[in-house]
């Protein structure tokens, strides 16, 4: 499903990722872990195709699609979602407006007919359910004055909604007490299927008690330095993320 | 008039027409000819002028202006503009009500609406008590020039303990076939513990030429009277509207007045409230959306001359291509008036690099315990905001129509009146596309 070789980026001439190789494939969970700075929500947004980010070598090839030549709202609507670290607020804009306007320009895309108002409705109340939602949240504005914990539901509601092939879950554990974390997690689980793949960031082991991956990623100053079962998460948590500087620096 | 006037100017040639025409105008010829004085003394401001600075109003005004009105209008081209399906409808064709394309059947006991000449006449005492009260000819010159030279517009009165509950919609519109300069006059007097709603729209219909509006109107709301005001101005690119408001506010009483200003080649509108007693409320709503060459000047003044009142203003624009738009909002807080909250804000978004927005707040406050703030703010549409609606599959244009609607939904969900509000976010939507 999701190719990417030696992919270096940088931002405002930085070089923050120096030579990634991924390969994903369709059905599977993928993890990726590191210490802060190593590069982690940098991926994920040259994934979903942040402008600020320049790619400066290497390639991603999602589905056959070259990914980098196409522009953000493409990507999605080829069905890559990014669950945001720091979900915004957007005052004004209703979430059910939001998604009503994603769907019908996704499925304009996809040159599908516009969903009619009863399937939209009957859509929503679905997923809503699925990610253990409050309907009151949904009724209001984009995240505003939302708690951390529901900006992070609010992700996986619009991930439920939209239903994409490859989801990047970036840092989606972050600021979750341990209830909130079951159940985005939860939700996520349930969404999961063999034709579809995940991404997740994080920082701490944690999340993946919940979330199981198959394979687990070290990224590391730009690198993935160390790649294993999930396992590997695991004795990360025990011997730090200093374990793998030593390494790195060793190989170096 | 003794002094010699040049009439190859706008000036000289307003002069020679007041003088020709005063004798057959309505009302006070004393009041007339001392307004002219004061227009004679003030002139066209030029950009000289700190109030007019950013209104290019001497440089309109140049060429030829007629300044007969005529009424060609038909019930077919007025209809369309009838939006509010459950309205009393006025007609101001080019400054003159026209009672024949009005809907003013049934109009409930203790209201009147009619023409500001047969309201001199028929309404005689009234319209002393409050014409020309408000609306000070030494203060501004437009408001001199429509006091000297105004031939009719709309009168309405609403009785003590009176309620209206159907809106009150007075449509101005331009129709005129040769470049005319329009002096339309208003007088609303909302009396003790009554209450209405009254829009304001101004419209172009088939207008060939430009048609440059001084309109001027007095609002009087009573002890305890509650009126909703509402402004839509939507007139062509022939469309020159300079529009002077001028309200005055009794005890307890609550005035709300919004102004959409979505179209147009100029608007300049000078809103001023003078709060007279104490304990009452005042609401400024104004939005602006601009394009092209559109220059749209609000100036606003809120006058807390007692203790215990509320002033609440929110001023918000959008403004792209060359457009050119101000907000200048001065709040004076006198002496006496301690306990006033009084609040400002005026939040712009500029869309294009050649676009112009010149925000001015004036607080002037000479009473100690006061709660007061002001704020303003210009910026570019947020590109976070941007990215996080494409990333969830919305194309760039429609993610930013979303995010100009979000910005202008905070003025447009103040308006109270339900097919309005509809109205206006449909032609707000068009402005988008």
């Amino acid at each position: 499903m999701l190719s990417i070789k030696n992919l270096h980026a940088s931002i405002d001439g930085k070089e923050i990722l120096r030579g990634i190789n991924l390969e994903i494939k369709a059905g599977e969970v993928h993890a990726i872990m590191g210490p802060n700075g190593s590069g982690k929500s940098t991926l994920s947004a040259v994934l979903a195709g942040r402008s600020e980010y320049e790619v400066t070598e290497g390639e991603i090839i999602y589905n056959g699609i070259n990914l980098l030549e196409l522009e953000a709202e493409d990507r999605a609507r080829e069905g890559i979602f990014l669950a945001f670290q720091y979900p915004i607020e957007i005052p004004g804009v209703s979430n059910i407006n939001f998604l009503k306007t994603a769907i019908g320009e996704i499925r304009a895309y996809k040159g599908l007919e516009p969903l009619a108002a009863k399937e939209f409705l009957t859509l929503m109340k679905e997923k809503q359910k699925l990610v253990e939602i409050d309907k009151a949240l949904i009724s209001r504005s984009i995240n505003e004055g939302f708690s951390g914990g529901e900006k992070k539901r609010n992700e996986i509601f619009q991930m439920a909604m939209l239903e994409p092939k490859l989801s990047i879950l970036d840092e989606t554990d972050s600021g979750l007490d341990i209830d909130a974390l079951r159940i985005v997690a939860n939700g996520v689980n349930k969404l999961k299927s063999k034709d579809n793949a995940t991404i997740v960031i994080t920082h701490y082991q944690r999340l993946l008690d919940y979330i199981i991956p198959d394979v687990v990623h070290v990224l590391y100053n730009g690198k993935i330095v160390k790649t294993g079962p999930k396992e590997l998460a695991l004795e990360l948590e025990e011997k730090g993320y200093d374990f793998i500087k030593e390494v790195e620096e060793v190989e170096a | 008039m003794e002094t010699a006037i040049k009439t190859s100017t706008i000036k000289g040639k307003l002069i020679f027409e007041f003088e020709t025409s005063k004798l057959f105008l309505f009302g006070n010829t004393q009041l007339r000819d001392q307004a002219m004085e004061s227009f004679y003394k003030q002139g066209i401001p030029t950009r000289n002028h700190e109030e007019y600075k950013y209104t290019p109003i001497s440089s309109i005004l140049k060429g030829e202006f007629d300044f007969s009105t005529n009424k060609n209008c038909t019930d077919e081209q007025i209809e369309p503009l009838k939006f509010l399906k459950e309205a009393y409808n006025v007609i101001i064709e080019n400054g003159i009500f026209v009672e024949g394309l009005s809907n003013l059947e049934n109009l409930p006991k203790g209201v009147t609406i009619c023409s500001l000449v047969n309201a001199a006449t028929s309404n005689s005492a009234l319209f002393e008590k409050h014409y020309a009260q408000y609306a000070d000819i030494k203060t501004d010159p437009f408001i001199a020039l429509n006091t000297a030279m105004t031939k009719d517009g709309v009168f309405i009165h609403i009785a003590k303990n009176v309620i209206i509950e159907k809106p009150i919609h007075v449509i101005h519109i331009s129709t005129a076939s040769k470049s005319t300069i329009i002096h339309p006059r208003n007088l609303i007097v909302v009396d003790e513990n009554a209450q209405a709603k009254i829009i304001e729209s101004f419209e172009t219909v088939d207008s060939k030429a430009k048609t440059f509006s001084n309109a001027v109107t007095e609002i009087v709301v009573d002890k305890h009277a509650i009126l909703d005001h509402y402004k839509i101005q939507d007139e062509n690119e022939l469309g020159y509207l300079m529009n002077t408001t001028q309200v005055i506010q009794k005890k307890q009483s609550v005035f709300s007045t919004h102004t959409f200003t979505l179209s147009g080649a100029l608007v300049r509108n000078n809103l001023t409230l003078v709060l007279d007693d104490e304990h009452i409320e005042s609401h400024l709503n104004g939005l602006y959306i601009t394009a092209g060459n559109q220059v749209v000047d609000n100036h606003t003044v809120v006058d807390h001359r007692k203790p215990n009142c509320n002033s609440n203003e929110l001023y918000k624009g959008i403004i792209d291509g060359k457009s050119t738009a101000t907000f200048n909002g001065k709040i004076f807080v006198r002496k006496d008036a301690q306990k006033t909250n009084a609040f400002q804000s005026n939040k712009n978004i500029l869309l294009s690099e050649d676009g112009t927005i010149n925000t001015k707040p004036q607080l002037e406050i000479y009473a100690d315990d006061v709660k007061c703030s002001h704020g303003t703010s210009t910026g570019k549409l947020d590109q976070e905001k941007i990215f996080y609606l494409q990333a969830r599959g919305i194309g760039l244009t429609n993610a930013k129509k979303l995010l100009m609607h979000a910005f202008a939904s905070e003025v447009v969900n103040t308006v109270k009146i339900e097919a309005l509000c509809d109205y206006i976010e449909g032609k707000i939507a068009k402005t988008f596309e």
